[in-house]
């Protein structure tokens, strides 16, 4: 089952290795990661997507709890958080199927942010899921020429902090 | 004030007063200051023996052990005797100078990324950025190793912070910003209760302690609800000490080299109070036949230790000491029969009548380890403060030299290094001069670092060395005669140094033991001078270790000699 940790820790030089360091070495494969500063500039937020069972989630976890630098961890529930990817992919578009490609794009609310007279680049947010749809149709139309995703980034929906 | 001079006086702010070390490059200034400075330094003859020295000071008197090495290899050398701290939790402050701010990361000379190295085996790490925050981060690094679930800090020094110069009061501490470190002391109240229920309720418990409640300075609180409660106690290895082991109640050391006694109670019990322990692999041996019928209490002061390997019942995250207290109290409201569980003392004293831990005499007249270390226990009316190195000589150390108090019996648990008692020794004789200190050691272990011998003479550290000389590497022997086919590859030394000229070639005196006739005059003689001194006993080599769990293998199938 995948997982959705959102790490709370200090913005410190050698945190992040800190925290992949322990993954690895519990035998965990990250499976996306995303790091930015925060609201505070002294903390940074660390959203990791790992698959595992219960138990051995619950393990790194605690051993994620110990690391000195790292203030809060929420196991983030799928019903109770707001997930968002960030695609930028460049495709195929010519002449000839350009229109195509726009359609596409605009099907899943994505926007083209460059354009060349054999190159497009579609920029798309969104949950995982829709974001690999995306990727699926493109990846079947035989378009796709290079591809760059975002490690996921959640918050906790409501008023109630992540 | 000069860094160097900033750290230092950090130390002093911090109740140091001794620190083992070497020095290099790029602790010149560093060692420059010290020449200024009323704190006592080891210089010991390999820095691996300076960090073991300090975890050896460590465990025998309770305070933050302080190692110091150079940057690059000097910092590289102190790594196994970090882990060593880390994987028996050990208090110990390390630190190491570094190649100056503006060439890391360059691989200039003598430069290695220490602080990534030791990144898995440290409870948390510095690399010193600006000479302000000197006087916080050694609060910190000090506040973190002995507080919570202790364990080595890593303070990794730039060399141009040394000679840096700012604004330093002493009188001042300097605030420290951990805000992601929050250690539990007190237990749950309603884990508490539950716990006092259970072993209010229970017909067959168990005590299951470990080095967490040496470390907690919990011992006296676990005699005191062991006796309250009348409850047997099997201790790890780590544990030895934590409750006397010559008292009734106590059923020794369990696991793969066990009491039978232990082994069984803890197999048949229906109640496991584990306290300050892990659920290592070398004391539980196969998981699903450990206490098979047993619910579980489970003390620990790392949440992470909670349900790791064995899912509890009774989970409680807490100091040991102040959980044990707890207990106690509670289960004081309780009615306790004193006749509840006598069925199940009866059958521990029979378990005790039936597979006593014996002492074997060999039938050609050759000296039995086991042997060596019961006189020792004998001769030093048990009083010593042993360390031991790592293998055969350890587990007969922990089989046959009974501890009785906490702090008394020192070994590398859980990494299991050889070469650590003789410089541990050293440490824990810093640490406790009017003890007497014994490594019992193999021939293997001390050669690994025999050098230690320069430091004990120069600073006339009067620690004993007795040599349980097989000449082989006897554990891994031992599994080869039992589980290899007796294919003994690379384990028995063609050529030995003559132990006794070596020790005097140091300075130190030499004893060597003949046979069993002057065993017991020669160990006199050697453990009542006053210098340091090595006795080499030659033993029999065929000895194994007994009784013994194969690795992975049920805890109550156990191993004994054959004929």
């Amino acid at each position: 089952m995948k997982r959705t940790l959102s790490v709370l820790v200090e913005n410190k030089p050698g945190v992040l290795t800190r925290i992949t360091g322990l993954f690895a070495r519990r035998g965990f494969n990250i499976d996306s990661l995303a790091v930015g500063e925060t609201e505070n500039p002294l903390f940074s937020r660390v959203t990791i997507t790992v698959v595992g069972h219960d138990q051995p989630v619950e393990q790194v976890t605690k051993q994620l709890h110990k690391l000195i630098n790292v203030i809060k961890i929420t196991d983030l529930e799928p019903a109770e958080r707001l997930e968002r990817e960030l695609l930028l992919v460049k495709v195929k578009a010519t002449a000839d199927n350009r229109a195509e490609i726009m359609q596409v794009a605009e099907i899943f609310e994505g926007r083209i942010v460059d354009i060349s007279p054999e190159t497009a680049v579609i920029e798309a947010t969104g949950p995982r899921r829709k974001v690999e749809a995306l990727i699926e149709l493109l990846r079947s139309m035989n378009v796709v020429v290079e591809l760059i995703r975002t490690g996921k980034i959640a918050v906790r929906r409501g008023p109630k902090l992540t | 004030m000069k860094g160097s001079y900033i750290l230092l006086e950090a130390l002093k702010q911090e109740g140091v007063d001794v620190v083992f070390g070497y020095p290099g490059g790029s602790v010149i200034p560093l060692y420059d200051a010290l020449y200024d400075f009323d704190i006592r330094h080891i210089l010991t003859r390999h820095e691996q023996g300076a960090a073991h020295a300090a975890d050896g000071y460590a465990r025998a008197s309770g305070k933050v052990g302080v190692c110091v090495a150079t940057s690059g290899p000097g910092a590289c050398n102190l790594v196994t005797g970090i882990a060593n701290a880390y994987l028996d939790s050990v208090p110990m402050v390390a630190i190491t100078g570094q190649v100056r701010t503006s060439l890391i990361g360059t691989d200039a000379f003598q430069e290695a990324d220490i602080t990534g190295i030791t990144l898995p085996i440290v409870k948390h790490s510095y690399l010193v950025q600006k000479v302000d925050d000197l006087p916080r981060i050694v609060r910190e690094a000090f506040y973190l190793a002995r507080t919570g679930r202790p364990g080595p800090v890593l303070i990794d020094v730039p060399v141009d912070i040394t000679v840096a110069e700012t604004e330093y009061d002493p009188s001042c501490p300097p605030d420290m910003a951990l805000p992601g470190y929050k250690p539990t002391v007190k237990g749950h109240p309603k884990q508490i209760r539950a716990a006092a229920a259970a072993l209010a309720q229970a017909e067959r418990p168990v005590i299951y302690a470990g080095g967490g409640i040496i470390s907690a300075g919990a011992s006296q609180e676990l005699r005191d609800l062991a006796r309250f409660a009348h409850i047997p106690v099997t201790t790890t290895l780590t544990g030895i000490g934590c409750f006397p082991e010559d008292e009734e109640l106590s059923l020794g050391m369990l696991g793969m080299h066990g009491t039978r006694y232990a082994n069984y109670a803890v197999t048949h019990c229906d109640l496991v109070f584990a306290v300050g322990v892990r659920f290592d692999d070398r004391v539980t041996g196969k998981l699903e036949t450990f206490a098979p019928g047993a619910k579980t209490i489970h003390v620990d002061v790392d949440p992470a230790e909670i349900s790791k390997n064995v899912v509890v019942d009774i989970p409680i995250v807490g100091d040991a000491r102040w959980v044990l207290s707890a207990i106690l109290d509670e289960l004081k409201k309780h009615q306790l029969a004193v006749d509840r569980h006598l069925p199940w003392m009866a059958q521990i004293a029979q378990w005790k009548e039936d597979h006593p831990q014996v002492v074997r005499q060999d039938p050609g007249g050759e000296i039995m380890p086991e042997h060596v270390v019961r006189r020792l226990w004998e001769i030093t009316k048990g009083e010593a403060l042993i360390t031991t190195e790592v293998g055969q000589n350890q587990m007969w150390a922990a089989q046959y030299y009974l501890a009785r108090y906490p702090r008394q019996f020192i070994t590398s648990g859980g990494l299991g290094t050889m070469g650590f008692g003789f410089p541990a020794a050293i440490g824990a004789k810093v640490a406790c001069p009017d003890s007497l200190v014994i490594d019992i050691a193999g021939d293997g272990s001390f050669q690994m670092n025999i050098q230690e011998l320069g430091t004990a003479v120069a600073h006339d550290i009067p620690v004993k060395v007795c040599i349980l000389n097989n000449c082989c590497l006897g554990m891994v022997r031992q599994w080869q005669e039992l589980f290899w086919q007796k294919r003994y590859s690379q384990t028995c030394f063609e050529c030995q140094p003559d132990f006794v000229k070596v020790a005097e070639a140091y300075g130190a005196e030499g004893y060597r033991v003949t046979g069993l006739d002057d065993l017991d005059e020669v160990l006199r003689e050697s453990l009542s001078s006053d210098g340091p001194a090595v006795i080499d006993v030659p033993v029999k080599q065929e000895a194994n270790v007994y009784p013994m769990v194969p690795a992975g293998g049920s805890i109550h199938e156990m191993l004994e000699e054959e004929g």
